[in-house]
């Protein structure tokens, strides 16, 4: 048994320490939010904030986690991340939507580190995150929508 | 009626044969209407339908609680199906857009065909507006016209002086109102109506406003939105499947024994060409499925390299192919030309990659079928799986949830990922949800990929320099061999193999030859299939004769395009609106490209910056569409951009390859997509039109690649005929 701190609320799972800490969201936290699509830190799309900083959850054991806070899409809540998430539905950015929670988690830590980004910075927080349906122009134009109303 | 009606086994091969008569079936909309209008209250009930509901139709439910639920025939997956669909439901019946939800329709081609492909459920083509567009308004104004009704009676006033607004009914005169809500149950007691009035354009509140949340928008900001993915059901199992390393590999030995000390770990299924591993959750299944040893037969298995495909195919290219277009005397015209252009083209295998892997559950039990997925071709996948368990289509139900992407891939001919969770399913005896999960490598290594195609082109310019023959040989696998839409073939070929050769161009010589070579790597349609190739073939070719012509792109284009108005229509506003006749100066330039895919015409202007190291970046791209009428514009402006960035990805660097036979990319670090950093920026210009509306999904695919090239050719004089472009030029 495993005890994990999951938006604020300690939880017991039944998983080995090896485990990503992905599929310990999603299997058994079942927290489905974050989402699988490499498997090899390569796409986002399985980004969560642990202690606050950004991390692809799909190859962070588990293990390496317990007593941390971790925060999911699902309990993602602080006003930056409230900033974006109503940016985001403004002005309509997601397509298939399967990348956004990872992009939303990205976009959060970057403007809670920067709150008021340039195109440069934010290529440079986004990168890691691929987006199929290439939403781009709106992920890019949704931050700076959330930075200017949180300014 | 139960609720999933089905066809017999007869019914399907009819149907078949019906689509392959053409995919156009004109027009028959109404009767899916007019098949479910009441005669009693409404009786065909959808998943979530209660005794207090109503339900004029198949694609509307009102409840007590005021909330308008339009059921999508189409599948969402980003394209805006269902906020398209029920912002025209909403629009006809007047309601508030925040009271309108959606779901996906369950699978029942005889209610929820689309209209465009005769009996069969599905989304594809850019179709799904396009067939929908009068279905829609017309179940919306079906309502409405229920719940005047129901208030006239009520209220005992003539149904003429009521009015509704924002879901609520309204007699002035008497200052009486109701909420649709109110009135559902009285609705639903209703005789429909004999003649729907439509509304007319002026009366438009939703359709062609740019005023529309995505009924999606906020499920996928929260983390709330629910894809195969994401479902957990009671009991239900994962599994992880062993594929063969080589297409058309078989299993000779499963050794498992090391399986069981896995936590979590359930069984084993050898499916013949593959072994599934189940297991209580994914990583246990994947940690199982990556502990098995396997021995496979390889003996019929595909084992070319890309360069044999490649050889073979410009053997093939160098002889002549089956005729599919013939016009003039091409050979004639050639041969007394002023100047004659030749070029070869090539384009690799492209995966679809979507974020979301394919997955797909299935439970068995009780004679029946229940499938979830995110389902593209519902008929299909029924009749498919119907067949492999040789049971009622009838027994097949799909629950259609939404799809994380998919660029066609869903839409499987075959059914390959369907028919192997199926298979899982079947094999293990067990009456439980098995959920088969793909891995990202699965996912890129399981073929069904945009066809590897080898194009040969001449060209013929007369002494004025105006474009006289053109000739192109395509060599590409056919997707359509050996599914149930060869019927498609009618002239003996494949049409999506040469569909867009030679563009809209009226040239007075044209000849088009196919060869289509059956190679066992699987090979499927990618978002707007045939002209992924022939959009970049042809517009980088008729560039190159431009400028031998001595001519300007744009008005060379705009010349042979006098009689095509509205492809001219978008080149114009495309090259207007991007500046074409004020130059890029130094290592800046632009290129154009116009293309027509699915009734939809799109024109781009790219412009690119060379450095100094060869390399370049695209900077913008001016964009102009005709879509007829735009019925959201906000989901246009998304799709263009979004087409633009996805084609872009395979015009830098999309390319799936084979080493002896085994595809040689993985994940993403070797199948680079395209990220923030490489988007351009896209303005898009939507042409005023009140033309029916065509599709959006797709068509703004093809032009982006070969503006690119063109704008890189701009620069430096030299052409790229070879996809995904070189890194440096």
């Amino acid at each position: 048994m495993l005890t994990l701190t999951l938006n604020g609320v300690a939880k017991e799972l039944d998983v080995s320490p090896d485990m990503p800490l992905l599929w310990a969201l999603r299997d058994h936290a079942l927290l489905t939010g974050t989402k699988y699509g490499c498997g090899m830190a390569q796409c986002g799309a399985c980004t969560v904030h642990v202690d606050g900083q950004p991390v692809r959850s799909c190859i962070t054991p588990v293990g390496s986690v317990a007593g941390k806070a971790i925060t999911t899409i699902e309990g993602v809540a602080s006003k930056a991340a409230k900033a974006i998430q109503e940016a985001w539905v403004g002005l309509n950015v997601p397509q298939c939507g399967y990348c956004q929670s990872g992009q939303i988690m990205s976009a959060v830590a970057l403007l809670e580190s920067n709150p008021k980004p340039t195109d440069a910075d934010i290529d440079q927080a986004m990168q890691g995150n691929i987006c199929r349906c290439a939403t781009y122009p709106r992920i890019r134009a949704a931050i700076h929508q959330a930075a200017q109303s949180l300014s | 009626m139960s609720t999933i009606v089905n066809l017999s086994r007869r019914q399907w091969l009819k149907s078949t044969a019906v689509t392959s008569a053409g995919l156009t079936l004109g027009v028959y909309f109404g009767e899916a209407l007019a098949k479910d209008e009441p005669s009693t209250p409404a009786t065909q009930s959808t998943s979530e339908a209660t005794s207090t509901t109503f339900e004029p139709n198949a694609f509307v439910r009102i409840s007590p609680d005021n909330t308008v639920t339009v059921i999508v025939k189409h599948l969402e997956m980003g394209q805006g199906s269902h906020t398209g669909l029920a912002s025209l439901v909403a629009d006809e019946l007047d309601a508030d857009w925040a009271l309108v939800k959606t779901e996906h329709a369950p699978a029942d081609a005889t209610r929820y065909n689309n209209l465009a492909w005769g009996p069969v459920q599905g989304t594809g083509g850019s179709s799904a507006m396009a067939n929908s567009f009068m279905q829609m308004r017309e179940a919306g104004a079906t309502a409405k016209a229920l719940l005047i009704a129901a208030a006239a009676q009520q209220w005992s006033v003539p149904a003429s002086d009521i009015t509704v607004a924002k879901s609520v009914i309204y007699h002035k005169a008497t200052n009486k109102q109701a909420t649709f809500g109110d009135l559902a149950n009285a609705a639903a007691t209703q005789t429909p109506p004999k003649d729907i009035k439509l509304k007319t354009p002026d009366q438009f509140i939703y359709i062609g406003k740019n005023n529309l949340k995505r009924v999606d928008s906020s499920s996928k900001t929260n983390g709330t939105a629910v894809y195969t993915q994401d479902l957990h059901l009671p009991n239900m199992l994962v599994a992880v499947v062993a594929h063969a390393p080589l297409f058309g590999a078989t299993v000779k030995s499963v050794d498992a024994t090391s399986l069981k000390d896995i936590k979590g770990f359930v069984d084993t299924v050898n499916l013949g060409n593959a072994v599934a591993v189940l297991a209580n959750d994914f990583w246990s299944a994947k940690q199982g499925r990556d502990a098995l040893k396997i021995e496979w037969d390889d003996s019929q298995a595909f084992k070319l390299n890309s360069s044999d495909i490649q050889s073979q195919y410009q053997r093939l290219a160098t002889e002549a192919g089956k005729v599919t277009t013939q016009k003039g005397s091409t050979d004639k015209a050639l041969s007394q030309a002023a100047k004659v252009l030749t070029a070869a083209f090539e384009f690799p295998y492209l995966a679809h990659a979507a974020m979301e892997p394919m997955n797909c559950i299935v439970q068995l039990k009780d004679g029946h079928c229940e499938i979830w997925n995110g389902d593209q071709l519902q008929t299909f996948d029924q009749m498919f799986a119907a067949k492999l368990l040789n049971i009622d289509p009838a027994k097949v139900k799909i629950n259609t949830v939404m799809a994380g992407g998919s660029f066609g891939r869903r839409g499987n001919p075959h059914s390959d990922y369907v028919l192997e969770a199926v298979k899982i399913a079947q094999l293990s005896k067990r009456d439980v949800p098995i959920k088969m999960v793909w891995t990202r490598e699965d996912d890129m290594q399981a073929g069904h990929y945009r066809p590897y195609n080898y194009h040969t082109l001449r060209g013929a310019l007369d002494k004025d320099g105006n474009l006289i023959a053109w000739h192109q040989r395509i060599v590409g696998q056919s997707i359509l061999a050996n599914t149930p839409m060869a019927g498609m073939m009618q002239g003996g070929f494949d049409p999506t193999s040469v569909e867009g050769a030679a563009g809209g161009y009226h040239i007075p010589n044209v000849t088009i030859e196919l060869h289509s070579p059956e190679l066992g790597v699987p090979v499927q349609w990618w978002r707007s299939v045939g002209h992924t190739h022939t959009g970049y073939s042809t517009e980088v070719f008729i560039d190159e004769l431009a400028v031998a012509a001595g001519k300007d792109p744009v008005e060379f284009r705009a010349k042979l395009l006098e009689q095509e108005p509205r492809l001219l229509g978008v080149l114009k506003l495309a090259a207007e609106k991007a500046n074409w006749n004020t130059p890029l100066t130094g290592k800046r330039g632009r290129g154009v490209a116009v293309v027509e895919s699915f009734n939809t015409y799109v024109a781009q202007v790219a412009e690119v910056t060379v450095n100094d190291d060869g390399t370049y970046s695209v900077d913008k791209v001016v964009l102009a569409v005709d879509c007829g009428w735009a019925v959201n514009p906000d989901v246009v402006y998304a799709q263009m951009s979004g087409g633009v960035g996805f084609g872009l990805a395979a015009a830098l660097s999309g390319k799936i390859t084979l080493k002896e036979g085994k595809v040689e990319q993985s994940n993403f670090h070797d199948y680079t997509v395209l990220r923030i950093n490489q988007m351009p920026k896209v303005e898009v210009h939507i042409v005023n039109s009140a033309e029916k509306p065509t599709g959006v999904g797709e068509p703004a695919v093809p032009p982006i690649a070969p503006a690119v090239a063109n704008a890189l050719s701009a620069v430096t004089g030299k052409r790229y005929y070879t996809l995904p472009l070189p890194k440096q030029v």
